[in-house]
């Protein structure tokens, strides 16, 4: 059918608004709702974050009002510090683990089957389940260190969750349990993509096998190692579920995220003003990782 | 025939239209401890028996800060319940000033309302502009210090009768090994301690200028620099009380681990449960035995403004039945908690519950923090409260200058 159609086309000149109509048409839906519910919401609540509304939304403009109170207030301030050491620490971690984990699969040995389902298992466990079951290894009186003193160290202390100092580690040991798994499977995949002859090659040149990774493998993995940066990272912003089961936020106010502040201004502290303040500033953020990345690629394409 | 009509209606299978007037109206509530769900089915019961109507509960799990997002969001978003629950004050204010919520003035008026409820300031939180939009029905107060009988004769020294020797005999219990003061990692509960404290220490005056004419300069001044000072004490009488719930911290005092711990009356509920009696096993210490005042916080009733002339006909019903001295003693004999009328007598109540009674009557009564602050305010101090009880290094200083600049821009 399409056929027939474009041998229409080439009688008339092409009027390019038509051109591929029927996948413009399809297409529609898509931006309507890409316009109307993502663009236009993300302009109501950068709009509603200049205003004081506070249940209800209203527009009486207080200026940049909410956002000097949110840069003031000192629970914000713990909350991105927090999200940058988890962000930081957890983005390099999953990425050398995961390839670590699935160079090692790569290796051709036994069981692999069983050890990739190990290391994915976690991944199908909810961020909030994951948080329980940790929250409970970590609890100082059933978890690790109980067992560990049973054993006759008595003088061993490990109480993440209970010290403000290390709450993020305990976050940390959590999140990356969760999350490796599914970034060593894409890195397998990537592996798995790579032709059998460049492995022979380079072994007939004598190059060691951890340099042929380094300087061979690794550069033509690099939509792979995109991708898995861009799942890695879109998990760490949305950090909320696995804080809320973990800690609430605790002890203190040691394990805030962004994520969590908006949740609780905007709905049980019932400030509509301040949550979008804070909403706008988590948006922002995404932005400033975003645009040069985005921009780095554009670049790229066009040479 | 009215049993047969309650039957038909109690299976959800026939519709309100087989009788004229039965309205089947959807109550929601955060009632869901054992206690709490008890009390809240005697309503349920009343209604079922006296009206024609049908209770439909819709219980929401896990606490007011979970519950009320859910509640707001259906009133606001056109899918309102014949009635909520919310804590006396101004959780509902906006959502009354939207006009989202039934006007019971004429019900209010016709009962004679405001001459029996007692303490009045429970139906001026529920006024605006002269009219009244809730229904209040108990009183749930913070002030209460109880205390483990068990816990100070291991450690040998006699049980406190004010924060005084509380803090004189925490050595004591140290030494035996034990916890002076239980105390919940959650924040609403370092924020209640405080307020207790602030109330005791700080006398009347200092936290009237504060809370209600929001004075930074008072929340800056001597009268709290004492409040915080001691609640920096009582941090380092908290620090081995590794516990995140109310409950297990009150277990802790239960079983004599703990001296005591700062939480409101409904601790006593647990007390009851672990069959404990007052005045032999636990005593209790309102106010914290310096100020015996009671802040009188609790729930009330709000029914969201619907189109329907039938179901408002219910909703009105329903209020009225709230307040009547039979539903008033059944509920709250089973809440543990106070009745709102003056003019009910409640025999049958405890010592501890007595006690509050008495204070009650006596009228050294003061507004719940729900009343004075709007729940943005509140998260401010929850925010402070949770960080300064947590971490040993913040100084008492330090939290009393955060804490003026919070009352400076309060509402």
């Amino acid at each position: 059918m399409s056929r027939a159609r474009s041998g229409g086309a080439r009688a008339r000149p092409p009027i390019r608004m038509f051109r591929n109509f029927s996948s413009k048409l399809a297409a529609i839906p898509m931006v309507l709702v890409g316009l109307g519910v993502f663009v236009g919401g993300t302009i109501w609540t950068i709009v509603h974050s200049f205003t004081d509304s506070r249940l209800l939304p209203r527009l009486r403009w207080v200026g940049f009002d909410q956002y000097e109170r949110l840069w003031n207030t000192r629970r914000w301030l713990v909350s991105i510090e927090n999200l940058a050491v988890y962000g930081i620490v957890s983005l390099v971690l999953t990425m050398c683990l995961g390839f670590l984990l699935a160079a090692l699969l790569d290796r051709k040995i036994r069981y692999e089957d069983t050890f990739r389902t190990i290391f994915l298992y976690p991944f199908a466990l909810s961020f909030i389940v994951t948080g329980l079951v940790w929250q409970w290894i970590l609890n100082p009186e059933f978890g690790i260190q109980s067992i560990v003193r049973g054993l006759g160290f008595s003088g061993f202390n490990f109480d993440p969750l209970y010290n403000p100092d290390l709450v993020i580690i305990g976050l940390l040991i959590a999140g990356l349990w969760q999350g490796t798994g599914l970034i060593m499977v894409i890195m397998l995949a990537g592996l798995r993509g790579i032709d059998e002859d460049i492995w022979k090659a380079t072994r007939v040149d004598g190059i060691p096998v951890w340099k042929t990774y380094v300087i061979v493998i690794i550069p033509m993995m690099k939509p792979v190692f995109v991708t898995a940066l861009v799942l890695v990272t879109s998990g760490i912003v949305k950090l909320y579920d696995l804080v809320v089961a973990m800690t609430s936020g605790g002890p203190g106010i040691a394990s805030e995220v962004p994520a969590k502040y908006v949740y609780d201004t905007l709905f049980t502290r019932q400030n509509l003003g301040q949550g979008f303040a804070a909403s706008t500033m988590m948006l922002v953020t995404v932005a400033i990782i975003l645009i040069p990345w985005a921009y780095m690629q554009f670049r790229e394409k066009r040479q | 025939m009215k049993k047969t009509l309650a039957l038909l209606a109690s299976t959800s299978l026939i519709s309100v239209g087989s009788a004229a007037f039965a309205v089947d109206l959807e109550v929601t509530h955060w009632w869901t401890s054992g206690g709490e769900a008890a009390a809240v089915a005697e309503f349920a019961r009343l209604f079922n028996e006296n009206t024609e109507h049908t209770w439909v509960d819709g219980a929401i799990a896990g606490s007011g800060g979970t519950a009320r997002p859910i509640m707001i969001g259906r009133i606001t978003g056109g899918d309102p319940m014949g009635a909520t629950q919310f804590n006396h004050g101004r959780q509902a204010e906006e959502l009354v000033e939207a006009g989202l919520m039934l006007d019971l003035t004429d019900l209010a008026e016709a009962e004679g309302w405001r001459d029996f409820v007692n303490p009045t300031s429970l139906l001026d939180s529920c006024t605006l502009d002269g009219r009244i939009y809730c229904v209040p029905i108990n009183i749930h107060s913070w002030q209460w210090l109880w205390l483990s009988h068990k816990a100070y004769e291991d450690a040998g020294v006699p049980v406190p009768t004010n924060w005084d020797e509380f803090v004189a005999a925490a050595p004591a219990l140290e030494e035996a090994g034990k916890i002076p003061l239980a105390m919940g990692g959650q924040p609403w509960q370092s924020t209640g301690a405080f307020g207790v404290m602030s109330i005791a220490l700080a006398g009347r005056e200092a936290w009237e200028a504060v809370h209600i004419d929001h004075n930074a300069e008072v929340a800056a001044g001597p009268e709290y620099a004492r409040v915080f000072e001691a609640a920096a004490q009582a941090r380092s009488f908290a620090a081995r009380s590794n516990v995140q719930d109310w409950n297990q911290a009150t277990n802790l005092v239960i079983t004599g681990q703990a001296g005591g711990q700062i939480m409101g009356d409904w601790a006593q509920g647990e007390f009851q449960v672990a069959g404990l009696v007052a005045g032999e096993d636990y005593s209790c210490l309102p106010g914290l035995g310096v100020n015996e005042i009671i802040s009188t916080g609790g729930d009330a009733f709000y029914f969201p403004k619907v189109n329907n002339p039938e179901v408002e006909a219910a909703q009105l019903e329903l209020a009225s039945l709230m307040i009547s001295q039979e539903a008033q003693v059944a509920f709250n004999l089973k809440k543990g908690s106070l009745p709102v009328r003056g003019d009910i007598d409640l025999t049958a109540a405890n010592e501890c519950m007595q006690k509050g009674l008495e204070i009650l009557a006596t009228g050294a009564i003061l507004p719940d923090l729900n009343q004075t602050f709007s729940p943005d305010t509140g998260g401010q101090i929850d925010d402070l409260m949770v960080e300064f009880w947590n971490d040993p290094n913040f100084s008492a200083e330090e939290a009393q200058r955060l804490y003026a600049e919070i009352i400076a821009s309060a509402d």
